[in-house]
């Protein structure tokens, strides 16, 4: 499955280079859930990934992160060929996933779930500012740092899987379906937040359904359909797209 | 009432010693899901590491207090390498494989250990108990009126060291770096790892551990029972196991209460009906516990992740 099968819309703004993925493909037994994928982001882009239930994108946030291992391409992050590394061994090299369903820690405090985040650091009096950082970011965590995590609502461990990712003081931040069964107001307070995140010059590769509000947020976007990446452009040309609008903004 | 205090102060020894071993099944299920079959087995090896040693030291050297410390550091050393070279190539390249494949590796892990201790390999003492030296010279500790309660010197060690052990190792899990390591690979170890945490090492290490605290029990076991034998591992691993499980399996200090439950429990049978429904009780015990409260005393029952 070669590039040239990508629909490619307007003109990409220009980012110095952070992360590449080449050709990756990912099978789950017999099944094949990533036929050659490739995309890029840049220092300081946020890219969107989204397509329907099923395409690849978890799968690819997966391959990028280190959970999953793919048999074919390669990944480039920072200058090193991460493709065969451990997900525990990217997060010292500036990477930070917050997994899909959050994932965060349930028995244990929002606190502790937090200080998990910045689990490879030592500097004590960085991670205390950034504490203090991602309370200003997420107010509601501070009056529920005691609280054991699994107690918060979904929106709140959101916040809190968002949190701590960042704790780990990525480069770049892959984010799976954040939006997934908020409310409207909680979703577009989480998409703010990740403005200003980005605007502190963190790289975010993110995954989501709402097509809509990722690509509003994106500076350039991939379309992934049963594995594949079939239309490439900047986000606002893919809001634009009929072929965008038809299959995923249902008009 | 003194004959219940003698029965107290027995039953409390001999719980300490399951509380041990239920900690390390526990401590494995926690970040495996795994139950390690094996593990009452390691806890005998570890048993006879350190009749190997006692032997080598000879009989003054080895009551001594540095001889004591000596048989058990090299038993539990000697466990805790075990212990990672049955995770490093039993367990871990199953990882990832249904749950039932570990747990049939396991009891594999476990007969070939139990059995090929009865093998007559020359330097294995083969297939009959052997008597356990006595490492730990009996002394009466306290006599109670005319020894109406005796409480001896080895019951009060064996508790000393017990309890050293297990506030250890409450601490090394709530109030370290490793431990709340370890909490969050017993959660997710997918998750764990985006948190950069090395789970592989945290999993290998759990497992040394837990086999070291089993070779730790054994060994107060057996200067308890004077005696060691290549089967004795599947005796006390299962009650060892009865005890996790009542207490909640997964929950650290559930253990410990379901080890002192079960030991006290045996005794008062023992002493009050008869040594021969000291099995049944125990297992019978399970059954009513798991009836009650079937995740067990601490437990709470979860529904499974998907």
């Amino acid at each position: 499955m070669s590039d040239a099968q990508v629909k490619t819309l307007g003109e990409r703004q220009a980012f110095p280079p952070l992360l590449s993925v080449d050709g990756i493909k990912v099978h789950y037994g017999a099944i094949q859930a990533l036929k050659g994928v490739s995309l890029t982001v840049g220092k300081g882009e946020v890219v969107a990934l989204i397509g329907a239930n099923g395409a690849g994108k978890t799968s690819t946030l997966r391959a990028v992160s280190g959970m999953l291992k793919p048999s074919a391409g390669r990944i480039q992050f920072n200058g090193h060929d991460t493709t065969n590394m451990k997900a525990h061994q990217l997060v010292p090299r500036g990477m930070a996933h917050a997994p899909e369903g959050r994932g965060v820690f349930p028995n244990m405090s929002v606190q502790e779930n937090l200080e998990l985040g910045a689990y490879l650091r030592t500097d004590t009096s960085g991670i205390q500012q950034d504490l203090e950082k991602s309370f200003t970011l997420f107010p509601v965590l501070k009056e529920r740092r005691k609280q054991m995590a699994g107690t918060l609502s979904g929106g709140e461990q959101q916040m809190l899987a968002i949190a701590r990712a960042l704790l780990s003081k990525p480069q770049l931040l892959l984010l799976d379906e954040p939006s997934l069964g908020l409310a409207p107001q909680v979703t577009e307070a989480i998409f703010r937040t990740l403005r200003e995140v980005n605007a502190t010059g963190v790289s975010v590769l993110l995954v989501e359904q709402n097509a809509h509000l990722a690509l509003n947020a994106a500076h350039y976007g991939y379309v992934l359909e049963t594995g594949e990446v079939v239309m490439a452009g900047p986000g606002k040309a893919l809001l634009e797209s009929a072929e965008v609008r038809r299959a995923y903004l249902g008009e | 009432m003194a004959q219940l205090l003698q029965h107290l102060i027995n039953g409390l020894a001999a719980g300490t010693i399951y509380a041990l071993v239920a900690l390390g099944y526990t401590m494995v299920y926690g970040v495996l899901k795994l139950i390690n079959f094996a593990h009452g087995d390691v806890m005998m090896v570890g048993v006879y590491m350190g009749y190997a040693t006692a032997f080598a030291l000879g009989r003054d050297m080895r009551s001594s207090l540095l001889g004591v410390a000596v048989v058990f550091a090299v038993a539990m050393l000697g466990c805790a390498l075990l212990g990672f070279f049955i995770e490093r190539f039993a367990y871990r390249p199953l990882r990832e494989k249904p749950r039932l494949t570990a747990l049939i590796t396991a009891i594999g892990i476990s007969f070939a250990l139990s059995y090929g201790f009865q093998l007559d390999l020359g330097f294995l003492p083969g297939a009959a108990p052997r008597a356990f030296p006595e490492v730990i010279e009996p002394v009466e500790w306290l006599v109670i009126g005319d020894r109406d309660v005796v409480v001896w010197n080895w019951q009060v060690i064996s508790f000393g060291i017990a309890v050293a052990l297990m506030v250890g190792l409450q601490y090394l899990v709530f109030r370290t770096r490793f431990g709340r390591a370890m909490r969050a690979v017993s959660w997710d170890h997918r998750v764990a790892a985006l948190m950069g945490i090395p789970t592989d090492r945290v999993i290998a290490l759990t497992f040394m551990l837990s086999s070291a605290l089993a070779a730790g029990a054994g060994l107060l076991y057996a200067i308890k029972d004077t005696s060691v034998s290549p089967l004795m591992g599947l005796y006390v691993g299962l009650k060892a196991f009865v005890a996790a499980v009542i207490g909640g399996i997964g929950h650290v200090p559930g253990a410990v209460v379901g080890g002192l439950v079960l030991g006290l429990v045996e005794e008062f049978v023992v002493g009050y009906a008869a040594s021969t429904w000291r099995d049944a009780v125990a297992f019978g015990f399970l059954i009513l516990v798991l009836l009650v409260k079937p995740g067990g005393l601490f437990g709470r029952v979860a529904a499974e992740k998907v």
